[in-house]
């Protein structure tokens, strides 16, 4: 059975629908991107899965005895954590929160939990530094750390990358690979669309017109051969 | 000088003010952090004037206890201002300003219409500035204010991690399963709870500067929330005990005198950690 399914799923604002009738269904180990223009949804969407805002329509079945504690989820940044007093060490354990209910303090696997997480993403050396003095790629870093710590089957991605210069976001792009290639499923969201093609196996877009399936499909698909034909103009412009 | 202030230390009025000053400035500063990061430096300052306006009811009902009425109004006058927060049209600064200025403006209006006092501005003068509440206190209102207090230390040092986590990312702890709205919750009522406290003190105006001087000094000098938080707390008892020996031994009005100190922290804080980052850079 399938970890997610969603059905007939409308979104929007207020009772205004964006997105309707969406359909699909994320499966182990897949790499799953959500691609479409400014204002289709994505992120309406991806809130919608982690259960922060209601459907309008439609539903969302979580299969397999996929628990909400179970998810981690990387967001965008927010205002106020730009200037947040608070150390790399404090942030990526508070991932371990939801694991750890109702007891007030992190226990030893915890603790150990993020020294590991930190040590997979390679910021074990900014242990004790201040966040808000750190880069724009050490801090996704950091936030990726965190996500993993909540996330035990499912990691939801929120533009990954965006605002990082393009060394950085390879390398982001390949810890994301790797932390799915560990078995982990990820769901991202991206405008991407180069990236998403190079790395993901499933694609869903959404917008004007709606496609889900696999990456070859997506790439054979009307959707995907107009969108490709703007982004590789994009890119040529360039 | 350290004999006089010997001989006022023999009175126990002068002993109450002291152990009530500085638990509260206590209990203040641990939620101080956290309130100023979510960017509610101002709701001391509304809840405040919520609880003046519930005075005035109580005043008008003629009630001989006026504690439970405005405890119940403040703490339902937070939930509603943090829980604006999030999904509404009025946004948190514009809500907290118009609560306040309404409460404010409603409870001068009570108390001068109904007034049965002779000295009406004194009484207004007093509530909002807390005069001399501090020096008159009781037995019993020292042993309520100190019951409190330890409860609100408690509940900060056992939900410490939670109200880290939530402070930091709600929507990170809420998609990752944790109860974000009743830390939430929590956090409005303790609030509310210091905030009536903190009424007795300083009185409702300079209640703002209980939370946020001490949070925002610690703040200069430290980069992690842990260091912050416990800072903060240290400054602001220490503010609070030299505030209350400077106003009883200059005779200065005990509210305004520790704001002032908590100022002058709030300037050397700047200062260190002025002269730390310079160092370090």
């Amino acid at each position: 059975m399938a970890l997610i399914t969603v059905r007939d799923l409308s979104l929007g604002y207020e009772g205004r629908a964006i997105t309707e009738k969406l359909n699909f269904t994320v499966n182990a180990g897949d790499y799953f991107c959500v691609v479409g223009e400014n204002g289709s949804g994505k992120s309406t969407l991806m809130k919608t899965l982690l259960g922060l805002r209601e459907p309008l329509a439609g539903e969302i079945i979580f299969g397999d005895g996929l628990k909400k504690n179970e998810i981690g989820y990387l967001p965008q940044q927010t205002v106020v954590q730009k200037d947040f007093p608070a150390s790399v060490w404090e942030i990526v354990l508070s991932g371990c929160q939801a694991r750890a209910g109702l007891r007030p303090f992190y226990n030893k696997e915890e603790k150990a939990l993020a020294r590991e997480n930190m040590e997979r993403m390679g910021i074990t050396d900014l242990e004790k530094r201040c966040y808000r003095e750190l880069s724009g790629g050490q801090q996704q870093r950091v936030l990726l750390a965190r996500a993993l710590c909540s996330a035990r089957k499912i990691l939801l991605l929120d533009e990954p990358v965006s605002g990082l210069d393009p060394k950085v976001t390879a390398e982001m792009y390949s810890l994301i690979r790797q932390i799915n290639k560990e078995g982990i499923i990820l769901i991202m969201i991206s405008h991407d669309l180069s990236a998403a093609v190079r790395y993901a196996d499933h694609i869903l877009h959404i917008g004007t017109t709606l496609f889900f399936g696999t990456k070859e499909d997506y790439l054979k698909s009307e959707e995907g051969k107009i969108f490709l034909l703007q982004q590789g103009g994009i890119e040529n412009d360039r | 000088m350290i004999d006089k202030l010997g001989l006022y230390l023999e009175y126990p009025f002068v002993r109450y003010a002291l152990i009530v000053g500085v638990l509260i400035a206590l209990c203040s500063s641990l939620l101080g952090v956290t309130l100023v990061l979510k960017r509610f430096s101002y709701i001391g300052d509304g809840l405040s004037h919520v609880a003046f306006g519930a005075m005035a009811i109580a005043a008008v009902l003629n009630l001989s206890n006026d504690m439970p009425l405005v405890l119940i109004v403040t703490i339902f006058g937070a939930v509603l201002l943090l829980r604006t927060g999030q999904n509404t049209k009025i946004k948190g600064d514009a809500a907290i300003a118009m609560i306040s200025v309404g409460a404010l403006a409603f409870g001068y209006l009570l108390m001068n219409i109904f007034s049965t006092s002779s000295n009406l501005s004194g009484d207004v003068c007093s509530t909002l500035f807390g005069s001399t509440s501090i020096l008159t206190l009781t037995k019993g209102e020292v042993l309520i204010c100190a019951v409190l207090s330890v409860a609100v230390v408690a509940i900060f040092v056992v939900f410490y991690n939670k109200i880290f986590a939530v402070t930091f990312d709600e929507d990170f702890s809420k998609a990752t399963g944790v109860k974000a709205e009743a830390y939430n919750l929590m956090v409005a009522v303790v609030t509310a709870v210091i905030i009536v406290l903190a009424m007795n003190l300083v009185g409702s105006l300079l209640i703002s500067a209980l939370v946020i001087f001490p949070a925002l000094s610690a703040m200069r000098i430290f980069k992690d929330f842990k260091k912050v938080t416990v800072c903060s707390a240290i400054l602001s008892v220490v503010c609070a005990f030299f505030g209350i020996v400077i106003s009883i031994l200059a005779g200065t009005p005990v509210g305004s005198t520790i704001v002032v100190t908590d100022v002058v922290a709030f300037g050397l804080c700047s200062l260190a950690g002025f002269v730390k980052g310079g160092l370090s850079a």
